[in-house]
């Protein structure tokens, strides 16, 4: 099977959730407002790469989108119907400390294949597929949680992708690596992406923001505070705080 | 103390001779706990993954009962089984009270508190992992319950084991429902007690290190299923 | 992929199987097998009567005798809930107002033996030899010397506290003190008294069964009043439908029977006889 042709014939085969709207979207906490009234739209194409500094709140807007927390206010829509199972199984995240389950690295994606209702047939085929573009195939039999760093995180993401996802999310997928290790999770998600999944991503990496955003979405304290394609971004920030930031300053 | 040597003497010389009662004796005993623990399997294993994963009102209450109906003494478990049992009892009819059932009856009410209240445990922790990931994947809550069962396996089993100690162990319970009956309900611990009543302390103390030795051999065999206790500590 | 799905059906078999041996297992055990249960006392058991006795009857009738044996005042009550076909106890005044109330249908004379009091050897209270039971009680209460008692509502304790009652000393008033309630069988009763060096009333069958001794002897025996008594009954079947009649009398025709009673009179535990047949 071409490397590519799959996921792309099967994406335009059925409707597109995209894109993802958040209209007004807040998180609160008791008193604390931790996501405050973000407007946002992706749609297909460009990698999306959220940064900004700790606590402005990324991670909660990956989890807003993914569907993983509810939103207090606001609403998230999905090519303007709500979120719901059917819509999240057609996304795939990636999180910062991998979760793999205590079984070997095959059986990580059996499994995730079984859930999505792929034919028993077909799975053997796409299990060693996605091994194979890990770079894992060698280590099928292992237990997933005896692997190293760089090996959980790209047997996650080649989970992930196993599943064919339209929408790719990545949560700091690389804070915990090493550079080598970091760098092979880049190839990853550049091919992920060359295949015709929508990225978005959070990092504080800038260096990883300049090597894969096509456009950046600059958070601080729960504010969207701009979205700039990333060849702009880098060279003049609109704002005062994405200058600080892309100075390196510190932003509290 | 002589008691001791020549109890092992004793204990050693019954292995030797495969004494046929103490066969049958040994046979009954493992029947009656490994039943008892696979139907406390059957019933705690869900029950305590259902716990750990749905949220509930009175959840809080329902774990705090679990917990302290571990430490449930055994003769009050017997003395209910066998008020439900009992002729005059509401399960009267089926005359079960005095034979081998009663007494996996009592062991499984002895047991599956445990088994609840240690896979309530782990299942949680678990969960705490698991939960966004399974999520994100669309895994719907039975089938979550079902993977996590799966991969706390081999903590689970020595969950099992607990329970399987409890029950192979206690005396109070099955003295009471099974009645010690001679070639029917009597089991290693209703045997020691009999044989310390009578007096025969180094035949009772020899009969208690065969139960214990019973018991290290079960306990060897399942940790000794492809590295449970490596495993169980991932 | 092989040893992992082998792993798994190992484990769901296992289970299944035990699940499937548990639901088998019970119903095999409750039907109306060919045996009686006999709700009985821990000294016929522990003196090692039942192991001689039994045989005969099942061979000869092919009828399976279950012998439940606790205390007689816990065999009464199991019997009075129908939790078993025949009552073999020693307690006559209890056993008569079991027939009285209807839970029993007749109550016969079986056999007798006969109580003894044991203490150490060397006889604190200095009752050895004595032939009146309650002054050799007399000596020991007004001596506090220790005395163990079963306090379990069982035959042996019924009849120890009516021969208390016959004696100016009130035993329970010095329950804790030199009178220790046990709350337990004959045999375990024993093994405190010898290792507490506590008198204490034993029926002779057990004590002479009886394998942890220490220095303990007989100081007190031959009093008529130590006299112990058995009787059996059939359990109503009027009012428990599934009390197994004929079986239970067969067992109780045969107890009383010439058979029966040899049998009885036979059974010698270190050369001695321990139970006299006296049935009418």
């Amino acid at each position: 099977m071409p490397f590519d042709a799959s996921p792309r014939t099967r994406l335009t085969d059925r409707p597109s959730v995209l894109p993802l709207r958040l209209d007004a979207v807040a998180l609160e906490a008791g008193r604390h407002t931790l996501i405050d009234s973000l407007n946002l739209e992706l749609d297909r194409g460009p990698r999306t790469i959220i940064i900004g500094p700790n606590g402005a709140g990324k991670s909660l807007t990956l989890r807003l989108m993914h569907g993983l927390i509810k939103p207090t206010r606001g609403a998230v829509t999905w090519a303007g119907a709500a979120p719901g199972r059917r819509r999240r199984m057609r996304q795939a995240m990636v999180f910062q400390q991998p979760v793999l389950l205590r079984r070997s690295v095959a059986a990580n994606v059996r499994y995730v294949l079984r859930v999505h209702g792929v034919a028993r047939a077909e799975r053997a085929a796409r299990v060693a597929d996605a091994l194979e573009r890990a770079g894992l195939a060698h280590l099928a039999r292992r237990s997933a949680r005896v692997l190293s760093g760089g090996e959980q995180q790209r047997l996650a993401i080649a989970r992930a992708h196993a599943i064919q996802p339209e929408v790719l999310f990545l949560d700091e997928p690389t804070s915990n690596l090493d550079p080598a290790a970091a760098l092979a999770v880049e190839r990853m998600i550049d091919e992920i992406h060359a295949a015709g999944t929508k990225i978005v991503m959070t990092t504080h990496d800038m260096g990883q923001a300049r090597r894969l955003a096509d456009e950046i979405v600059f958070m601080h304290r729960g504010r969207l505070i701009e979205r700039t394609p990333a060849a702009a971004f880098f060279a003049d920030p609109q704002t005062q705080a994405a200058r600080d930031f892309v100075a390196g300053q510190l932003l509290v | 103390m002589d008691n001791f040597g020549a109890a092992f003497e004793t204990a050693f010389a019954l292995i030797l001779q495969l004494d046929s009662e103490l066969v049958e004796i040994v046979a009954l005993s493992l029947q009656v706990s490994l039943l008892a623990v696979a139907c406390s399997a059957l019933i705690g294993l869900p029950a305590g993954a259902v716990l750990a994963v749905v949220r509930f009102p009175g959840r809080q209450g329902v774990i705090v009962l679990l917990n302290a109906l571990m430490g449930l003494p055994p003769v009050v478990a017997g003395l209910v089984i066998y008020l439900l049992l009992s002729r005059a009892g509401p399960l009267g009819e089926y005359g079960l009270l005095f034979t081998p059932t009663a007494m996996v009856i009592a062991q499984t009410v002895l047991v599956t508190p445990i088994v609840a209240a240690l896979t309530r445990q782990t299942i949680e922790d678990l969960h705490s992992e698991y939960d966004e990931q399974l999520r994100s994947l669309g895994v719907r809550r039975t089938q979550s319950i079902w993977t996590l069962l799966w991969d706390g396996r081999y903590s689970l089993f020595t969950g099992l084991l607990a329970g399987f100690g409890r029950a192979i162990a206690e005396v109070g319970a099955v003295i009471i429902v099974g009645g010690n009956i001679n070639h029917v309900t009597r089991v290693m611990t209703t045997t020691i007690a009999l044989e310390t009543s009578k007096g025969n302390l180094e035949l009772a103390l020899a009969l208690g290190i065969i139960l214990i030795s019973l018991a290290i051999l079960v306990n060897a065999a399942v940790m000794s299923l492809r590295g449970v206790t490596a495993r169980a500590n991932w | 992929m092989a040893s992992r799905l082998f792993r798994r059906l190992t484990f769901i078999a296992a289970l299944a199987f035990a699940a499937l041996g548990a639901i088998a297992a019970g119903p095999a055990q409750a039907q109306d097998g060919n045996f009686i249960i006999v709700q009985s006392t821990t000294s016929t058991e522990a003196s090692g009567l039942f192991e001689h006795l039994l045989p005969k009857f099942e061979n000869m009738t092919d009828i399976d005798v279950r012998v439940v044996a606790v205390g007689t005042g816990q065999a009464i009550r199991n019997a009075r809930n129908g939790d078993g076909d025949v009552l073999f106890v020693h307690h006559t005044p209890s056993e008569f107002q079991f027939v009285a109330e209807g839970f029993g249908v007749r109550r016969f004379d079986v056999m007798y033996n006969d109580f003894i009091i044991v203490g150490p050897k060397d006889d604190p209270a200095s009752i050895s030899g004595m032939e009146d039971v309650t002054a050799a009680l007399t000596r020991i209460g007004e001596s506090e010397a220790a005395f163990a008692s079963r306090g379990d509502d069982s035959g042996t304790n019924k009849k120890e506290l009516g021969l208390w009652a016959k004696t100016d000393v009130n035993p329970r008033a010095a329950s804790g003190s030199w009178y220790r309630e046990t709350g337990a069988g004959m045999g375990a009763t024993l093994n405190t008294a010898v290792s507490m060096g506590a008198y204490t009333m034993s029926d002779r069958a057990t004590w002479l069964n009886f394998q942890n001794k220490g220095d303990f002897e007989i100081l007190v025996e031959g009093d008529r009043r130590l006299f112990n008594q058995y009787g059996v009954i059939l359990v109503n079947p009027e009012k428990y439908p599934h009390v197994k009649k004929q079986k239970g009398q067969a067992f109780i025709d045969w107890l009383v029977s010439a058979a029966g009673q040899a049998a009885i009179a036979d059974y010698r535990i270190k050369g001695q006889q321990a139970f006299f047949p006296n049935a009418r």
